[in-house]
Parts: C-alpha cells; structure tokens; sequence
C-alpha cells in the first residue's frame, strides 16, 4: 500500500537508517545478526509449550505458576524483555481467556517471541475487545455458549500468557512429547491445543 | 493521544487474519527494522513510552501502511527527536542506495533529553498506599491528553471492579515526555461487556490494566 505522497519504501527506509546508523558507530553488524538471530531461534513459542507441558505434568509446577507466573517461568530460564512481570490465565471447559493489546502489541517475548502478524493487525485489535466470540469463530474456535469468555487487553507493562486445556488423550504422553502439542496461538488463547 | 493506534472498539477493518506458524521476519529487512526499533530508545536516550509514542504519532496512512513501517518510523522520528539524524538525511540516503546520485545534507547536533531514571525495567515499589483496593467498584477518568497515555478510549468514563493489584510501574504518561518516572499504582479492572457496548453486546468480560491516575470511586 502506497499510503501517502512522501511515501518511503519501508525495506529502503531500514537500509537507509541502518547505514546511517553503522556509519556513525551507533550499531554494528555483529549485533543487528545477534540480535535476528535470537529471536529467530531460541526466543519463541517453544520456551511457552515447555512451560505449558510442565504446568500439566507437575501439579506444584502448574501452583506456582498460577500463583507467581514471573517466577515460575524463570525456574525454566526465561525471563528477559516484555516479560518483566507474568501473569498466567489457566483456560478451563468454562471459562476462556484471550489476549490482546489494543494500543500497540504488548506481547509476553521470553515465552512467546515476537507476535505474529495477525495480533498486531488492526482486525484483531479492534475487534476482540467488542465481539470476541464472533472474532474466535473466524479464527476457527467456535465456543459453547455456556464458556465465559475473558478478554485481557495488555495495557501496563504486565505481560498474560495463557494456560491452555491438556488435551484429550495424552496422558500418557510424556512432558517433552506433550510440549510440541502446544501452539503459540492456544497461549494467546485464540485457539485450543489440538487433540493428536 | 486520540490516535489511529487507538483502536479497541473501531469498526471497519474487516477479518482477522488467519492463523498461520509465519517465522517472525517475513524478510530480511523485516529482521534488521525489528533491531533498529529495539535499539532505537538506547540510541536516542529515550525509553519504551516515548517510542510508543513516536509509534502513535505515525500518521494514520503510514500507520496502516504495516506494522514494520510504522515501527521503523516511530523508530526514526525517536531519533530525529533526539538530533540523531534528520528525515532529509534518511531520505538523501535512500536515493543514493537507490543510485541516484544527490547530494547529503549534514548531521545535525544531538540533543537527547534528560530524565533520571529509578532502575532497569518499569517495575517500581511506591512508599505511598494503593487508592484502591481488589473488589472496589471504580470509574476511568474523562481523561484526553493529547500526549502519551495507556488509557485507551473505550474504557473512559466506564465503570468497572478492581480485580488485582498490579506491581507500582514507571507512569507512561509523563515518562513518554521525560517529565519524570513518576510511579504508579496499576490495577487490572473488569468491565462487563454490556457497559463498554450497550445492553445488545456479546456477553463477556473485559480486563485491563489502568494505573490509579485513571481511575476515580466508582458507582
């Protein structure tokens, strides 16, 4: 979309600033692939679905976690930016929570990386905190009526991740099998983890 | 601000996106805006409220325009903010990188601003007693700066029930302006559907952060 007059193709505004940038010492190379390279590969949803497989699998675990979410997440080693303090909504057949930050996007990274195209998008930020069934039914999550749906907007520097339901036919999975069962999209709760 | 980042509420943007396992950088340059942005604060001596609010004040057009363009814009005009290069330089080097040869305007002087802060992180404990208590029933403020705030206006002059304490965080607000850390209390409030959107809403329940500067007694 080429929005206004003066408009600045944004691949070439990044390569501009970015050799503005190295030419006057104030970032380099090494730390921009650094950097990429982090959040490409070990700060994601994966870090999130060893915390939910734990939460399942060890009941003092899963206490801890509801109780002082910041806390147990860093017994698993994450911590770091946008998770400065974490709270953990446990999902349960009646009640349903979902997350989302209207103002920008607020989004817990040690657990979950960075956010995917859609929670950023002005779709879903207008419209989850005004119709979220409706908005859960697009995305394929069709709730009884009966489920009481909470919607958390992110607005402060806390950071909501959710617990989703263990599903079906997996107790005798164990925790590491149960965590590639997890998706990052049932921890934002706009979605459950699949039955395998 | 009353702006286009606003937008718990608004109407006409159509469907969500489908759900896709989308790496985060689509493209390389994607990579590289995400860096500049996360570095963009450090580098102009600012922080994370004033670089949302650089963020907020990309004009509607571009602030549409894609997420990386707007973080990428917010991240530049931090920058201008704080003389570390100017629109005019961005764009001279665009050209050249394009191979049009024009001349490049001079840097200018930097200017960062000047604010102490409290410690790493947002997180602050605060010597004063929390207003509020989990349980009392409270009204948002008829509040409209039109600086930084993280009261969006669906929830202004709604009541609802302080369901937690949140830790004490650096007020964005004031922050954003480098008008000091100025903590705060932070509740999470709930609100039941049917206030935010009349009597025909979809029956939920809505919870959000507000610090204690937002919200008065409620009914």
């Amino acid at each position: 979309m080429t929005s206004t007059p003066d408009h600045l193709d944004p691949a070439l505004r990044v390569q501009a600033l970015a050799s503005l940038l190295t030419e006057r010492g104030l970032i380099d190379e090494a730390t921009v692939e650094n950097f990429i390279k982090t959040y490409e590969q070990s700060v994601g949803p994966m870090n999130g679905a060893k915390v939910v497989a734990r939460a399942w699998t060890d009941p003092g675990y899963r206490a801890r976690l509801l109780a002082d979410g910041t806390a147990a997440i860093a017994e698993l080693g994450f911590k770091g930016p946008q998770g400065e303090h974490m709270v953990v909504l446990e999902n349960t057949p009646t009640v349903h929570h979902v997350v989302v930050c209207t103002l920008c996007s607020c989004y817990p990274w040690p657990v979950l990386g960075l956010p995917p195209s859609w929670y950023k998008d002005p779709a879903y930020r207008s419209r989850v905190v005004r119709e979220p069934r409706q908005v859960l039914r697009e995305f394929g999550l069709d709730l009884d009526d009966s489920v009481e749906i909470r919607v958390h907007d992110s607005s402060s520097e806390v950071r909501y991740m959710v617990l989703p339901e263990r599903p079906a036919g997996t107790g005798h999975y164990s925790e590491a099998e149960l965590a590639d069962l997890v998706t990052r999209d049932a921890m934002v709760g706009v979605a459950k983890v699949p039955v395998p | 601000m009353d702006g286009i980042h606003d937008l718990g509420g608004m109407q006409g943007f159509g469907h969500v996106q489908p759900l896709t396992a989308a790496p985060p950088f689509a493209e390389p340059w994607e990579g590289k805006a995400f860096v500049i942005g996360a570095l963009a604060a450090r580098i102009a001596g600012t922080n994370l409220h004033a670089f949302r609010h650089a963020i907020e004040r990309v004009p509607p057009p571009e602030y549409l325009a894609g997420y990386w363009n707007r973080w990428t814009i917010g991240a530049q005009t931090m920058m201008e903010d704080s003389g570390i290069l100017t629109d005019e330089e961005v764009r001279a080097r665009a050209a050249r990188l394009s191979g049009r040869d024009v001349p490049e305007p001079p840097p200018p002087t930097p200017h960062k601003p000047q604010m102490a802060s409290g410690g790493a992180g947002n997180l602050r404990s605060l010597d004063t007693p929390p207003a509020f208590a989990v349980g009392d029933r409270v009204r948002v403020a008829d509040l409209d700066p039109s600086g930084h705030t993280r009261l969006p206006r669906y929830v202004r002059r709604r009541a609802g029930t302080v369901t937690a304490l949140r830790p004490g965080q650096v007020f964005p607000d004031t922050a954003a302006h480098f008008a000091g850390e100025n903590p705060q209390h932070c509740y999470t409030v709930d609100f039941d559907s049917r206030e935010l959107w009349g009597p025909g809403a979809e029956p939920f329940r809505l919870f959000i952060d507000l610090f204690e500067p937002y919200l008065e007694p409620g009914p």
